[in-house]
């Protein structure tokens, strides 16, 4: 079976939820991967490595990938596809939405887990993550966006893939321009990648207050997040965010900080070893889900705890 | 300008959702309310709309009969609706949706197109790209900031790392995140004249839409809760417990 995964260069490099689609796909048929970006031949070598036999590059130079990224992988994928793999980031959500409406075919979002079985069966989460649901599509191909961190990437020991470099579509009217990139870097450890997370919540109070969540962050080795509700209230940017529409997160220890608790944040962190709660309300649902919950004032726990932590250094 | 902002009725998202045993789709009451993310959208489009003379049209697909979200979003300031509410489309998927709400959109003459990045409730979180390709016009996605160009528009767009300048010429589709512009709260006055404002009610047939949704659903599982552990107060020594248990499961 033809399988096809998408993926979107992030900061120069192969992004971690293609290697997680890709080392998935390959127990499922053989793999194509569409790649979007500049492109290296390291990048490659690592699809490869997990299981791409062929890769279809498309650089979009200055040119937002969705409705070029569409049409190029409307044409590559030819008539055997049967299942595309997207991951849940922008990109993917903006290509997965516009080739499912050039196709004619339905997306099922919010995968955990894909099978093949005559045809194909998608698990995915519905209500903030309290249910599975599975599904069967009379489609071809049924296109899927997973959850984050879904599959683990592990190599196959592939050799190099066949990449063929395809031109830019021209999508007309469809057009829109990247006329500029900003990075709003965090210090620290990657927050996807940390074996501690730090987040803070509305109940920090104010955007002065994630100083706090910094300086612990800082001694135990951690990232800091946040929730949707601190980013979009300016306190700390998107790339901060934990949850549905933010990043997922599988750290050894979550320490959770005036956050209540809503389904939107829970499903990007309810996955870690280890989830301390620190919040003023008793009913806090976050409780119901933390190894450890402090009913307390975090403005005071939490800077006793870095002067405890400090006195150990 | 003259702009369509696509809204969802849904379920009051503080009330626990229900799934019908018999078909798996989400239990709807009569009394649905405005998904709260597309207030933003609501907004930015009653600016833009402000600035340039030109007018908001909401347009929405609800299967089940109620209005109460569609007056939300009049009361804030829409001039008008459209709503396409059949019993047939219920189920949909957000494909149907996309070609149902493109084809009520294409029979209006609309600059731009609004819709958030996703619902509460189903939170696919494709159906406005879906509307893009259908529609044929520039997606300018997950929007957090919003101005106006000679041309078009040009928007600040989240990425992994921070975030892109992206432009594109109208006509246009844009979506928005939370936190693009604060929501107005409606006034007792535009309350008032929710009542009054125009809402077109339209079927799928009306439109001539393919309503067939190609995916079946098998089985829905609950899915096993975390348990919770030890909850305990704040004594002015609960730091301690966090080190205790900092050092059991040996992070310092």
């Amino acid at each position: 079976m033809a399988v096809w995964v998408f993926t979107e260069e992030v900061d120069g490099s192969v992004s971690q939820s293609g290697l997680e689609l890709v080392t998935k796909a390959r127990d499922l048929g053989d793999v194509s991967v569409m790649y979007v970006g500049e492109g290296s031949d390291e990048a490659f070598g690592a699809l490869g490595a997990h299981g791409a036999g062929s890769v279809t590059h498309l650089d979009p130079g200055s040119t937002l990938p969705g409705a070029p990224a569409a049409a190029a992988m409307a044409d590559a994928i030819g008539d055997s596809c049967s299942l595309i793999l997207f991951g849940a980031s922008n990109t993917d959500r903006d290509v997965a939405g516009r080739l499912a409406a050039r196709l004619g075919v339905p997306v099922i979002a919010n995968a955990l887990d894909v099978a093949v079985n005559g045809g194909v069966s998608v698990t995915s989460e519905i209500l903030g993550g309290t249910k599975a649901v599975t599904t069967t599509s009379e489609a071809s191909p049924t296109i899927v966006i997973t959850r984050p961190k879904a599959f683990v990437a592990a190599p196959s020991g592939g050799g190099a893939p066949v990449v063929t470099a395809v031109d830019l579509p021209d999508v007309g009217a469809c057009a829109a321009t990247v006329t500029a990139s900003h990075a709003e870097e965090s210090e620290g450890p990657d927050l996807e990648a940390a074996s501690i997370v730090v987040s803070g919540g509305r109940g920090l109070g104010a955007a002065d207050k994630f100083a706090l969540m910094d300086e612990l962050a800082s001694l135990l080795g951690g990232a800091v997040g946040g929730t949707r509700a601190v980013v979009d209230a300016g306190w700390v940017p998107y790339s901060y965010q934990v949850g549905q529409t933010g990043k997922t997160v599988k750290p050894d220890v979550y320490i959770a900080c005036g956050i209540s608790g809503a389904m939107q944040h829970v499903v990007g962190m309810k996955g870690s070893s280890t989830i301390i709660a620190i919040n003023k309300d008793p009913d806090a649902p976050i409780f119901g889900i933390a190894d450890l919950g402090i009913v307390g004032d975090l403005h005071s726990v939490v800077p006793q705890l870095i002067d405890a932590l400090k006195a150990r250094d | 300008m003259n702009i369509a902002v696509c809204v969802k009725q849904i379920p009051d998202p503080a009330t626990p959702y229900k799934l019908d045993p018999e078909t798996h789709l989400v239990v709807r009451p009569d009394d649905q309310v405005l998904d709260d993310t597309d207030r933003y959208g609501i907004e930015i489009g009653l600016q833009l709309a402000e600035a340039t003379d030109g007018s908001v049209t909401v347009v929405s697909m609800s299967p089940s009969g109620t209005l109460q979200g569609i007056r939300q979003a009049l009361a804030m300031g829409a001039d008008a609706a459209v709503l396409i509410d059949d019993p047939t489309l219920k189920g949909s998927d957000a494909l149907v949706t996309a070609r149902v709400l493109s084809a009520a959109i294409s029979r209006g003459d609309y600059d731009l197109v609004v819709a958030g990045t996703e619902s509460t409730d189903g939170y696919s979180g494709v159906m406005p790209q879906m509307m893009s390709e259908l529609l044929a016009l520039p997606c300018l996605s997950f929007a957090t900031h919003v101005e106006t160009t000679d041309a078009g528009l040009r928007i600040k767009r989240q990425t992994p790392s921070g975030y892109d300048e992206v432009e594109a010429a109208l006509p246009a589709l844009l979506t928005v995140t939370a936190g693009v512009v604060e929501p107005r709260y409606p006034t007792f006055k535009g309350i008032m004249q929710a009542k009054s404002k125009p809402i077109e009610t339209l079927t799928a047939a009306d439109l001539g839409v393919d309503t067939a949704v190609t995916q079946c659903v098998q089985s829905v599982e609950p899915i096993a809760a975390r348990a919770a552990g030890e909850i305990v107060e704040d004594d002015g020594e609960g730091y301690r417990r966090i080190i205790e248990l900092l050092e059991t499961v040996k992070v310092i």
